[in-house]
């Protein structure tokens, strides 16, 4: 399968002022950063829960917890895929109990990765809430999640795939559209 | 990293690469932190039946392996038989195919004979992981030793390794040098003439009779449990004469390097082939191997429970 | 009806005969051996390019009968050997009921001629139950036709009961055949010690334990002036010791077995059962000397030990699994392959290990030899035949043999036993 860049819907400057705006919204909508802590999941969502913490801590003047989970121990498709993933280390240092988790990730599509999150950080105790950010929100979901603060929406067909791509990870920043070529 | 799990069994370091041994170490890194949370416990092989078949008593590593697969949300089936009663009628093979008849995913075997895992890993479809077989190989000890050993020393290639003990009839000791060897460590092997196994050093490894050797320039010791039984078998002539010359004690350990560690794979004979002080001293990463093992165990019930190639 | 054997390559080294010939068989004898030999009436087979033996004898084999006729019997046994080209076989004695009293071996004697296949002799015990401590009755034991006798499987490890056995059946003439192993230092070993036991965590039976019990046990026959042949030699120092007395003067013979200079250890890798034999298999080493103790005569015989064991004796545990391998069946093929291809012997050479030896050793007359006047017994053997060992083509009643797959080179077409065709092509009779 072979895929078939279409557009690209941000850049490097958009993602960045998608980031500041949800970091303002984030702390507006909670009245404050006291008790606030950020969750990213694990490759992409981490990378931005780093940026989302430091913008936060700029905004505030003070440091916000945050952590990484990986979610592949908690997949609901593991007996379907053709290869084991590979688990990476989960690493939240601090603890959840009676804050509020913002837990972020790139894409939010089906749903089932943030149900597999919201599982996974509560087997580290239990925050006084958990809400939803996320950089692009492409639809189509299969469970009723939504997202507390979206960077952008983009609807998407579901032969189309949205790629997120992060400059720690990948080199540069930018989020593309591509098709599935058949 | 770019290797992939692909062996339904895991019956042994000799037949693993050192790519493969790196993502069982990779990934059993990545499960240390479960055994850290306040739930401990993953959802991952939830639905999936282990069988703990052990035909030699084990309070360790039975334990070890049913709080991986426990803290995986594996159902756990805890068998405890011993080999001579087994064959007086049933087979070793009669038995796991009624277990595979009773659909399970993995069974973790140990077993007094050499080679009895692999005559089920040929027969049956559920995954076999070797939890030690007769003097042939343990290899998650092996594992989690070297995971141990990488925890602290951040590398294993150019490392000292000395194995100290009952090299012929040890599992322990032969999944490390195959381990070891492969991952780029230098092994030495030490122990009496009668507990060497014949052309050991075709392994790679260095053999010596003479423990300051052994000591000296050792980034790693790891002194293997001595079989008291043996002493009746003339393998050695005292527990005493044994201790004194290939017992760890504070006196030898003054040959050693400064930031050596000392591991023992369990349970130890205080006194005999190390002294309490060198056990519970400073450089022992002994009770370190026992929280490691769960990690590592953890790992290869992960990653076996994912290859989809089955006997049919 | 008359037979003659038209055109073969003709090797009888017990009459010096080793080129193209006929040869004619009248009823059960041998007629004539020659150059365009007519025979009016005679069933003709054309022998052209195929190799004529007397008889093969296989004086190691196991039977299982009676006892354990789920793994062979007489007559299962007796056809495996016309498929592999051996009119006589000396059974051992391990069965159960131990062929340790004479009614047992008039039993064995009774049904072999019921299963009419082949000449089947047999090995008595050396001592009661085969448990090393009291002398079978020898002597009615001779009479009742037993040809040799032996505790195989086990060795009398009380040197003063062997020294006993050698001088007692001094007087009935019959070899004793002894399995040399110190049970002491094989002790629970399984295979051969050395670098795969070593891999393997395997426990070894040390090269030793075989090569102090020849030693022994040549002292005794030395000691007793009694006829002394030595079972399945199969380590290095073994052949030299034997190579050694027999300089000295000592009166002792002995075989191998084809595993032993066809197979290595490695075959165990693997924690292959089916290659658990005792002598366990050695190494490259060994078969260079074993080879060499056939070419230069230290070794007398090439023999079988075939030991068939059923399926749920192998698929076990190494450590559990029963020891032993069948061989009737492809010992000529691979003496071929290893042995005359590879110039360690001649075909007359080979026909002296599997043939004319085991005959005078076991006292046969009329064995060995396709003189005028010999049983018709012969063999008809195509060397330039290829096949591969298939476990559902094997006739043995076991299966057991760690060959299966392997290429093998010449077949046997036709074994004649007492002037009767029994195995042609595939058929018996």
């Amino acid at each position: 399968m072979k895929l078939r860049e279409k557009a690209k819907v941000m850049d490097a400057g958009q993602i960045e002022s998608a980031l500041v705006r949800i970091a303002h919204e984030i702390i507006e909508n909670n009245k404050s950063v006291d008790g606030l802590a950020i969750v990213g999941i694990r490759t992409r969502g981490a990378l931005l829960a780093d940026r989302l913490a430091a913008k936060m801590g700029a905004i505030a003047n003070r440091e916000i917890p945050v952590g990484a989970l990986d979610i592949t121990l908690y997949r609901d498709d593991l007996t379907d895929v053709a290869e084991q993933p590979v688990v990476h280390k989960t690493e939240i240092d601090f603890d959840i109990h009676d804050k509020v988790i913002i837990l972020v990730d790139d894409v939010l599509y089906t749903g089932r990765t943030i149900r597999c999150a919201l599982d996974a950080l509560i087997d580290f105790g239990r925050p006084k809430s958990i809400q939803l950010a996320v950089l692009v929100d492409r639809g189509h979901r299969e469970l009723p999640i939504r997202a507390d603060y979206a960077g952008k929406n983009i609807p998407t067909s579901q032969k189309e795939t949205v790629q997120v791509k992060i400059k720690e990870a990948d080199g540069e920043d930018g989020v593309i559209v591509a098709e599935m070529e058949e | 990293m770019a290797v992939k799990w692909t062996k339904k069994d895991l019956l042994g370091l000799e037949t693993l690469s050192a790519d493969e041994i790196g993502l069982i170490l990779e990934t059993a890194d990545s499960f240390k932190e479960i055994s850290q949370r306040p739930i401990k416990k993953v959802p991952t092989l939830r639905g999936q039946t282990v069988v703990l078949f052990f035909f030699e008593p084990s309070t360790r590593t039975r334990t070890s392996f049913e709080l991986a697969a426990k803290r995986m949300s594996a159902d756990m089936v805890n068998i405890q038989t011993n080999a001579s009663s087994l064959t007086k009628g049933e087979t070793l093979k009669d038995t796991a195919k009624n277990i595979e008849a009773m659909k399970v995913n993995i069974i973790i075997m140990r077993h007094s004979c050499s080679g009895a895992p692999q005559l089920l890993a040929e027969s049956v479809s559920p995954s076999i992981i070797n939890a030690g077989d007769g003097s042939h190989e343990h290899p998650t000890q092996g594992l989690l030793d070297i995971f141990t050993i990488k925890e602290h020393k951040k590398k294993i290639a150019g490392l000292n390794v000395s194995i100290i003990g009952d090299i012929a009839h040890s599992r322990v000791a032969r999944s490390n040098i195959w381990g070891l060897t492969k991952m780029g460590a230098k092994v030495t092997v030490c122990g009496p003439a009668t507990l060497m196994p014949p052309e050991i050093e075709k392994l790679g490894v260095k053999v010596t009779y003479d423990i300051k050797e052994a000591i000296e320039g050792a980034d790693v010791i790891n002194m293997l449990r001595i079989q008291l039984e043996r002493q009746g078998q003339s393998l050695f002539p005292s527990i005493r004469e044994y201790a004194m010359k290939f017992g760890l004690d504070a006196e030898k350990m003054k040959y050693a390097k400064k930031d050596v560690l000392i591991m023992h794979p369990g349970p130890i004979n205080r006194g005999v082939e190390i002294t309490p002080e060198v056990a519970d001293g400073p450089y022992s990463v002994i009770l370190e191997q026992v929280t490691n093992g769960i990690a590592v165990r953890m790992a290869v019930l992960y990653l076996v429970s994912g290859v989809k190639e089955r006997i049919e | 009806m008359d037979i003659i054997l038209k055109g073969g390559h003709v090797v009888d080294p017990a009459n010096n005969v080793d080129s193209e010939a006929d040869v004619l068989i009248k009823g059960d004898k041998i007629a004539q051996v020659g150059k365009n030999i007519k025979a009016n009436g005679a069933k003709t087979i054309d022998c052209k390019g195929k190799l004529v033996f007397p008889g093969l004898i296989d004086m190691h084999t196991h039977l299982r009968q009676p006892g354990r006729e789920d793994e062979e019997t007489i007559l299962t046994g007796s056809r495996a050997a016309l498929k592999g080209g051996f009119t006589s076989v000396l059974c051992m004695a391990n069965t159960n009921p131990a062929i340790d009293n004479k009614g047992v071996v008039e039993y064995i004697h009774a049904e072999a001629s019921r299963a009419g296949l082949i000449n089947v002799y047999t090995a008595a015990a050396v001592t009661k139950g085969l448990e090393g401590k009291e002398l079978t009755e020898i002597g009615q034991i001779a009479e009742a036709g037993a040809k040799a006798l032996s505790d195989d499987g086990k060795p009398v490890m009380n040197a003063e009961i062997l020294r006993r056995a050698l001088e007692y059946a001094k007087m009935s003439g019959l070899p004793i055949i002894s399995h040399c192993e110190d049970i002491n230092l094989s002790g629970n070993g399984v295979m051969n010690e050395g670098f795969v036991s070593t891999k393997l965590g395997l426990k070894g039976i040390p090269r030793a334990s075989e090569t102090v019990m020849v030693m022994r046990d040549m002292e005794l026959a030395g000691l007793t002036g009694g006829k002394l042949h030595i079972a399945h030699l199969s380590a290095k120092e073994s052949v030299e010791a034997v190579r050694e007395a027999k300089k000295r003067g000592i009166k002792v013979t002995c075989e191998t077995c084809p595993h032993y200079f066809t197979l290595t250890e490695e075959a165990v890798l693997g924690f292959n059962t089916k290659a658990k034999v005792n002598p366990p298999l050695k190494t490259k080493e060994d078969i260079a000397a074993v080879k060499k103790g056939l070419s230069d005569g230290t070794i007398d015989a090439i023999a079988t030990d075939h030991a068939p064991h059923s399926a749920e004796e192998k698929d076990l545990e190494f450590d559990f699994a029963a020891s032993g391998m069948i061989g009737l069946e492809f010992a000529l093929s691979l003496a071929n392959t290893e042995l005359v291809k590879n110039k360690v012997l001649d075909w007359s050479g080979l026909a002296m290990k599997m043939s004319v030896n085991p005959s005078k050793i076991l006292g046969l007359t009329g064995k060995g030899s396709l003189a005028a006047g010999s049983d018709a017994d012969v063999t008809v053997f195509d060397p330039s035949a290829e096949w591969v060992v298939d476990e559902k083509r094997i006739e043995s009643k076991s299966k057991n043999t760690p060959l299966a797959g392997r290429k093998m080179g010449g077949a046997v077409l036709i074994t004649i036993v007492g002037g009767k065709i029994k195995y042609e092509n595939g058929r018996f009779d």
